[in-house]
């Protein structure tokens, strides 16, 4: 099972990537860890006639926090992220995400940076990128903006990256006291992808009750989307079960949700729920309830 | 395109097309045909090699993103008619049924012991979640992962292979 035929380039900066992609702007592909554009070569899914490898651009690959912002290279790999020290600590639901990616040989070459700019609807990352209002770092021909998560996912496969821009790092807030996250995921038992997937980051008051809860979800419809009905019922409410699984009954409410081999949409309903539920309880028990 | 690989300690240059997998590259180019080929799906695992000292599926890579790299296959893992440690207890805890699963495991079980010396059974099955054994001999080979770690940490090493 092999690729369609195409000519490959290895970037050496970001600069000749972004160069790379205005020589090729019909069939110029950007090529990180590999691991979903490879297999979506192989099944013919695509056939990009240039291949522009970044994965040797020094400087893209990494995780520090500078104050109150931690910011991750894009082609920091899926084991990187679970295992790094910083995150651990202080963005504790991105490394949980991460650890539930795949397996072990596709965390060790996979990047967020890659799973994030090719937007599969079953991707993990998207539940806790939302919830965290994280910030997408991309650099084009007139340099670096900042696109928000919120405005990231476009559709099935599709983000608000132009066709010439890099995205070449993620940058999400530093857990603060009384913040608790949790992520929840059903997983396909052979791929792996989320069915569905749910994020939550609770903070509690000094009361006991909900300050704020934000709750991303993947895997259930074409792009990923924040449970803004549940966020708004749960807020200034106490987290106790009855609460919480009133609100999410109405976690999809107005969601087009997808229906496949997998999950009906139904189904998808009701693990979104079930799983919501799940999230924010045991966010809030790690906020300290 | 122009390549070279550090495969199992020797330097291999070859001249490839882009589209090359490194799997292929492995066996058809090298003849290294220890490296299985499986679901090509990046599912089962079977094709997995060390690059670099960790664990990839090869049929999920292009050779040209290993150029200027370093992998193992399970050709490396010992010299010509010995058996590693890990391939020695594979043996002795019949951690193999068919087989074909089996050089994928062992190097999967590799990169496993050179980061946690000593694993929990649970941390073995967590570190195996990326090979599938179709025999589903899964129990054996939890098993030889622990006789495994065993012998290296007795500083066990590699055997002549004892015919039998």
């Amino acid at each position: 099972m092999n690729p369609a035929t195409f000519a490959y380039h290895r970037a050496a900066s970001v600069d000749e990537a972004i160069a790379l992609l205005a020589r090729f702007p019909d069939d110029g592909k950007l090529l990180a860890g590999g691991h979903s554009l490879l297999p979506a070569m192989k099944l013919r899914l695509a056939e990009p006639g240039n291949l522009i490898d970044i994965a040797a651009i020094p400087g893209l690959r990494g995780i520090r926090r500078t104050g109150a912002t931690i910011e991750i290279g894009a082609l920091t790999t899926h084991h990187d992220l679970e295992r790094d020290a910083v995150l651990l600590a202080s963005c504790p639901v991105l490394a949980e995400t991460a650890a539930k990616v795949g397996d072990v040989q596709v965390r060790n070459r996979g990047t967020i940076g890659g799973a994030l700019a090719h937007a599969d609807p079953s991707a993990d990352y998207p539940a806790a990128i939302l919830a965290l209002e994280a910030e997408m770092v991309v650099q084009g021909p007139n340099g670096v903006r900042v696109i928000p998560a919120a405005e990231f996912f476009v559709d099935l496969f599709t983000t608000s990256l132009t066709p010439d821009e890099v995205l070449i790092a993620i940058r999400v807030p530093a857990a603060t006291p009384h913040v608790g996250s949790r992520y929840q995921k059903l997983a396909n038992q052979a791929s792996g992808y989320a069915i569905v997937g749910v994020a939550a980051i609770v903070e509690l008051a000094a009361d006991g009750t909900c300050a704020a809860v934000n709750i991303g979800v993947t895997g259930a419809a074409a792009k990923p989307f924040r449970a803004a009905a549940v966020e708004a019922a749960l807020r200034g409410a106490r987290l106790d079960a009855a609460a919480v699984k009133g609100a999410v009954a109405h976690a999809t409410d107005g969601v087009d949700l997808l229906a496949d081999l997998h999950a009906t949409t139904d189904y998808r309903a009701r693990m979104v729920a079930g799983l919501a539920s799940r999230a924010i309880l045991a966010a809030a028990e790690r906020a300290g309830a | 395109m122009k390549i070279s690989i550090n495969v199992n300690g020797v330097a291999r240059g070859a001249d490839v097309e882009p589209r090359t997998l490194l799997v292929h590259f492995l066996r058809d180019g090298l003849g290294l045909t220890g490296t299985h080929i499986g679901c090509e799906t990046s599912q089962c695992g079977i094709c997995t090699v060390l690059l670099d000292g960790v664990a990839v599926k090869s049929c999920t890579l292009l050779a040209a993103q290993v150029d200027g790299g370093s992998v193992t296959t399970i050709e490396g893992l010992a010299p010509q008619g010995m058996l590693h440690p890990i391939q020695q207890a594979f043996w002795e805890e019949h951690g193999v049924q068919c087989g074909y699963c089996t050089p994928a495991m062992v190097l999967s079980t590799k990169a496993l012991l050179e980061e946690n010396a000593q694993p929990t059974v649970d941390e073995i099955r967590h570190a195996l979640e990326g090979n599938i054994c179709r025999c589903t001999g899964y129990h054996n080979i939890v098993k030889s992962v622990q006789a495994a770690a065993d012998k290296m940490a007795a500083g066990a090493q590699p055997e002549l292979m004892e015919r039998r």
